[in-house]
């Protein structure tokens, strides 16, 4: 699924700016992290409500399973689900949009980095919208503003001698990553009453 | 096995009951009675640490199985495997999921999907869970709807056997099931006359 996407927006985004390969070099590097972004939340309404509804997530508690727990192990499946498919799919993106080698380099390592972010917010968003009526689209409206610095650090890495970016973007992975388990674990027991 | 001393339970800033007391021991069994609405769920949820005490003491050290209106079985797997899902999960072995799919009359059942399942074959699974679980303490909220006769003398049958093993069950039923409680309450929200509902 996420892999379709990416390949789709990366083919479509020729067509809305034109086929000039100065521009596309310039501003695809900066579309995929955009595609990569939107392929994280594409999935958010799946991620925890059927659990929830389900019963899942209530029988897990009675087994002294801690939401926390929870929720960490949601963010391994669901990095494992879309952050190598992406990875792998920004090859032949990256051959549609004509970008050169070493932007490519650069790109996949920033998506190595920066996909974990991306899962953190997706279960955060996902947990704190667990239930609510339409909740993709609030889901997208809460996680969206939260992926600012991906995004920054992300397309900012792009460019050449940029390695301070990099590591400004393996922080943030690192932040979000950390508080996310906390953060989404309290939103689950939250969500319960 | 499980205390509770002065219960009480707010849902929605509703104070739905207060004062709820009862002690069980191994072997004891408990209905919990009461219309609809009156909290006896969240009676329930409550002894299952799924909600928070509002008042009162509650103390319950044994490991506890649960059926609820939620299956919490996957869908898409086979019943045998959907329930080893949570045998695992409860570290009991196979052996004990396929007893209790005998027990309940579903062991022809065990290859199909969950979600082929009828309204009565879901319960009879969810109380499988229970039974694999070796839980010593069961909550059963309306464990005997959408049962048949048959299934509901397969429920009473099973929990005779789990009391006469030394284990304890809290039940929320509002029709009477086949089996013999030691001892039942009648929640009652507050403010209401004592007859309102006799």
């Amino acid at each position: 699924m996420p892999v379709a996407f990416l390949l789709l927006v990366a083919s479509l985004f020729p067509f809305a700016v034109g086929p000039d390969v100065r521009l596309l070099g310039q501003t695809g590097g900066g579309m995929v992290w955009i595609a990569a972004l939107l392929a994280a939340l594409l999935p958010v309404d799946r991620l925890i409500t059927p659990d929830r509804d389900a019963g899942v997530l209530d029988q897990l508690a009675l087994r002294g399973i801690s939401e926390e727990i929870v929720a960490l192990a949601k963010m391994i499946a669901h990095w494992i689900s879309f952050g190598p498919p992406l990875i792998i799919a920004a090859l032949p993106a990256s051959a549609l949009l004509k970008l050169e080698l070493p932007v490519i380099m650069r790109l996949e390592v920033g998506l190595l980095l920066g996909t974990p972010a991306l899962a953190a917010l997706g279960i955060l968003a996902a947990a704190l919208t667990a239930g609510v009526r339409s909740a993709s689209a609030l889901a997208g409206l809460l996680a969206l503003p939260l992926a600012i610095p991906v995004l920054i650090f992300g397309a900012g890495s792009l460019h050449e001698g940029s390695h301070g970016a990099l590591k400004f973007l393996a922080a943030v992975s690192l932040v979000l990553v950390a508080l996310t388990p906390i953060a989404a674990g309290a939103a689950l027991r939250a969500g319960r009453e | 096995m499980v205390t509770a001393h002065q219960l009480g339970c707010v849902r929605g800033g509703r104070l739905l009951f207060t004062g709820v007391s009862f002690a069980l021991a191994r072997g004891e069994s408990l209905l919990l009675r009461g219309h609809n609405g009156v909290g006896k769920s969240s009676l329930l949820r409550l002894i299952a640490g799924l909600l928070p005490v509002f008042a009162g003491n509650l103390s319950a050290f044994e490991r506890m199985a649960m059926c609820d209106e939620h299956l919490a079985l996957d869908e898409n797997r086979t019943l045998a495997g959907a329930l080893s899902f949570w045998a695992h999960m409860d570290g009991v072995s196979d052996n004990a999921v396929s007893a209790a799919l005998e027990c309940y009359a579903l062991t022809p059942l065990r290859d199909i999907p969950v979600r082929m399942l009828s309204t009565g074959q879901r319960k009879r699974a969810a109380l499988v869970r229970v039974l694999a679980s070796g839980a010593l303490l069961w909550l059963l909220d309306e464990p005997g709807n959408g049962l048949d006769a048959p299934s509901l003398a397969l429920l009473g049958a099973a929990m005779q056997a789990h009391v006469a093993n030394g284990g304890c069950i809290i039940a929320a039923s509002h029709f009477n099931l086949p089996f013999a409680f030691t001892d039942s309450i009648t929640l009652q929200n507050p403010g209401e006359p004592d007859d309102a509902h006799l």
